[in-house]
């Protein structure tokens, strides 16, 4: 099946892969064809990035996340840092202000004491940045070996304003694709942390809470239709996931998409497509195109959207895909990431 | 490894220039009517590396190419071209107790004739861990003194002098846990079997420009000289494809096939004497085995005799056997030219990226997973 299209989803493997982790295509098979079965109820059903839940007049958004990243730390952020951001930004594309965080921690035998106490540290400052407060959790202890050192599940709270409604259903044709920064930083801070590359030049995580900076993208904008964060599977999956939902073709211009020259790179070395990389602390947004502008001067007033700008458009489309213009003037597909991305051979 | 230059900034770098690109294409066609009119038939221009079919599928040039003028993908993705027996071999490691196979990640999805993949059986308790470079697995040997880290030695002349490097670094620091399955192959061979196919239809060579930073251009001069084929070293930008393309064209035209470099940048005519010699201090040529191709005299890399204490096929004493190619898998005639991969039945149906049959859709710079990715 091509990204982008419908039909019927079944999973097509008899055990878990890693692929299945992927936050791509595989990853929506094993939602949509046994989660999502299992569980069905309407609040779950768009499969966003926090489902909406009412509690009396009030709206709230509700959202889960664990994190498993290898190594625990890297440059720019570290586990904790990424736990925090995470859940907060599922909320923030929600227009939620953040209430509150839990924070489970499931322990491997033998785990530094010392070193929990700093990615504890790291929490704090990452939920005291995002005006938020972690107020309860759990701790779990494994034998040796069940557990890869440290892995930690956050969820998250926010009260969604009254008569925002955010949904990438609601993306039209003429729609603006705006995104807030350079691609791909997390995804490479990681491998490189991961696999001793030894590649210089700053590559850092990007990993930041974004509900200050996406305040003030809804505050300049009142027909803002959806708000996506970029995590894993990337753009390219963010942006056939938003296709699909809306029934549209998205266009995006390759000169526009910003991505460091040194992961840039990076990327070329190993063979991956800086689309597909994943992110922690961007966020691409979908508006009428005559509100772009406003937008983009919000996200550049932000510390994390320095760098905000239009890369593309919605289109109408016999059925939905994704398109890249290319530099050279060329048009190529980009389809949703079908598992892993492999480092290639040369 | 590509030399890359630092662009000042994202914008618009000189190698993806749009007006540059569109004079390139303007002059592209008026050649290749020329060359048409010249030779009276399409020209079928072959980029023989697989970063080649990548880079081309990936700036979505294919559709701004003026009629007359195609790009078949040769037989240089790595991974493509090792022999499914071969492939075999690896996962005959990989099951052994004591084993790690070390490897580049695009080997893990390759299936062998038992329907497993190095996923699969690492999933089903094999020690297989994916890296970077030979010298992680090195390292991978010093952290597990008591196991036997196997590396799969898979690829051309641009991968060869970074193993042989580490097997050097190895022999230096007596680590005696690390071995190699030499899989290696060599590009002008696989050139000369494509141009004694009768009847092939290739007009011209876009050559490899990481490979000639390493051999230089002298190991192609005899697919000028006997062949009367065009040869154009050319680097990986679209840019620079465009510029090889209109090379070619140009020697297609004038009825002069020569060997030339697109790539100055890179590619030394010499290329580079101390990879070459670590290579071949390491290495010597031998009879390699190419999938659906068959075994070629001189067309790969093995261990020399000095250093055959690192070859793992003799080390664990592993035996080939042929095995048979997947049903219905057309991967051969797409490495000789002979095919695209929208001529296979299996593509984009049974076949795809998460549920390859065959190898030219399992690794990533396979021409059929670079039609499946981009759109052709």
């Amino acid at each position: 099946m091509r990204g982008g299209e419908e039909g019927v989803v079944m999973i097509l493997e008899k055990t878990v892969k890693l692929g299945h982790g992927s936050g791509g295509r595989m990853t929506h098979e094993l939602i949509e064809s046994l989660f999502l079965k299992a569980f069905f109820n309407p609040a779950l059903a768009p499969l966003e990035d926090a489902a909406e839940i009412r509690a009396g007049k009030e709206r709230l958004a509700f959202t889960t996340d664990s994190y498993v990243v290898d190594p625990l730390r890297f440059p720019g952020a570290d586990i904790g840092r990424i736990a925090v951001c995470g859940t907060v930004n599922d909320l923030a594309v929600k227009g939620a202000k953040p209430l509150a965080l839990s924070a489970g921690f499931i322990m491997e035998e033998g785990f530094p004491i010392s070193e929990l106490r700093r990615i504890a540290g790291s929490m704090r400052a990452a939920a005291r940045e995002a005006g938020v407060r972690i107020v309860t959790g759990d701790t779990k202890v494994v034998e040796r070996g069940k557990a890869d050192k440290l892995f930690i599940n956050t969820s998250g709270v926010g009260l969604i304003p009254p008569g925002l409604k955010l949904s990438s259903a609601s993306i039209r044709p003429g729609d603006a694709v705006i995104l807030s920064g350079r691609l791909a930083d997390h995804g490479v801070a990681v491998m490189n942390a991961r696999g001793r590359l030894g590649l210089s030049g700053g590559i850092r995580s990007d990993a930041a809470p974004l509900n200050a900076m996406i305040f003030r993208a809804l505050r300049a904008s009142s027909g803002m239709r959806a708000i996506r964060d970029i995590t894993r599977g990337g753009l390219g999956t963010v942006l056939n996931e938003a296709a699909s939902a809306s029934r549209t073709a998205i266009e995006i211009d390759e000169t526009a998409i910003p991505v460091k020259p040194a992961v840039e790179n990076a990327c070329r070395l190993l063979g991956l497509d800086p689309l597909y990389v994943a992110n922690e602390g961007k966020a691409v947004f979908f508006a009428p195109a005559s509100d772009a502008p406003k937008i983009v001067a919000a996200l550049r007033s932000h510390k994390y959207g320095r760098e905000a700008r239009v890369i593309g458009r919605v289109m109408s489309g016999k059925k939905p895909q994704v398109r890249l213009r290319t530099a050279i003037g060329g048009t190529r597909l980009v389809l949703t990431l079908e598992g892993e991305q492999l480092p290639r051979i040369c | 490894m590509k030399a890359l230059k630092n662009p000042k900034n994202f914008e618009s770098p000189l190698w993806r220039d749009k007006t540059l690109a569109a004079s390139a294409f303007e002059k592209m066609a008026s050649l290749t009517a020329g060359a048409v009119s010249r030779t009276g038939k399409t020209v079928s221009l072959m980029e023989v590396c697989g970063s080649h079919t990548m880079a081309i599928a990936a700036s979505g040039m294919r559709r701004l190419f003026p009629k007359g003028l195609k790009m078949l993908s040769g037989p240089g993705c790595p991974v493509c071209v090792t022999a499914q027996g071969d492939i075999d071999l690896v996962l005959e490691l990989a099951a052994r107790p004591g084993v790690i196979i070390a490897t580049f990640g695009d080997m893990l999805k390759v299936r062998g004739s038992n329907g497993l993949d190095l996923r699969s059986m690492r999933e089903q308790g094999s020690d297989v861990s994916v890296v970077y470079s030979p010298m992680d697995a090195l390292a991978l040997a010093v952290e597990n003194p008591g196991r036997q880290v196997v590396f799969v030695g898979v690829g051309f002349e641009t991968t060869a002098p970074v193993i042989a490097g580490a097997v050097l670094r190895a022999r230096a620091e007596k680590i005696r846990n690390f071995s190699v399955i030499p899989l290696f192959k060599l590009v002008p061979p696989a050139l000369e079997l494509l141009l004694k196919v009768p009847g092939h239809n290739i007009s011209g060579f876009m050559l490899p420009g990481h490979v000639s930073a390493i051999i230089g251009l002298e190991p192609y001069r005899f697919v000028v000289e006997k062949y009367s084929a065009p040869c154009v070293v050319t680097g990986f930008e679209p840019l620079d494809i465009l510029a090889g393309i209109n090379m070619l064209l140009e020697q297609l035209v004038s009825g002069v096939p020569a060997l030339e470099s697109e790539y100055g940048r890179a590619v030394r005519t010499e290329g580079n004497p101390r990879a070459l010699e670590i290579m071949r201090e390491v290495f010597s040529v031998t009879e390699a085995r190419w999938r659906s191709i068959g075994a070629i005299k001189k067309s790969g890399l093995g261990f020399s005799r000095a250093f055959s204490g690192f070859d793992a096929v003799e080390r664990f004493k592993l035996s080939y056997r042929a095995a048979p190619e997947p049903k219905g898998c057309i991967c051969g005639g797409i490495l000789l030219g002979k095919a695209l991969p929208a001529d296979c039945g299996l593509f984009g149906k049974a076949c795809s990226p998460s549920h390859a049959v065959g190898p030219c859709m399992v690794s990533s710079e396979g021409a059929c997973a670079a039609w499946f990715k981009y759109g052709g």
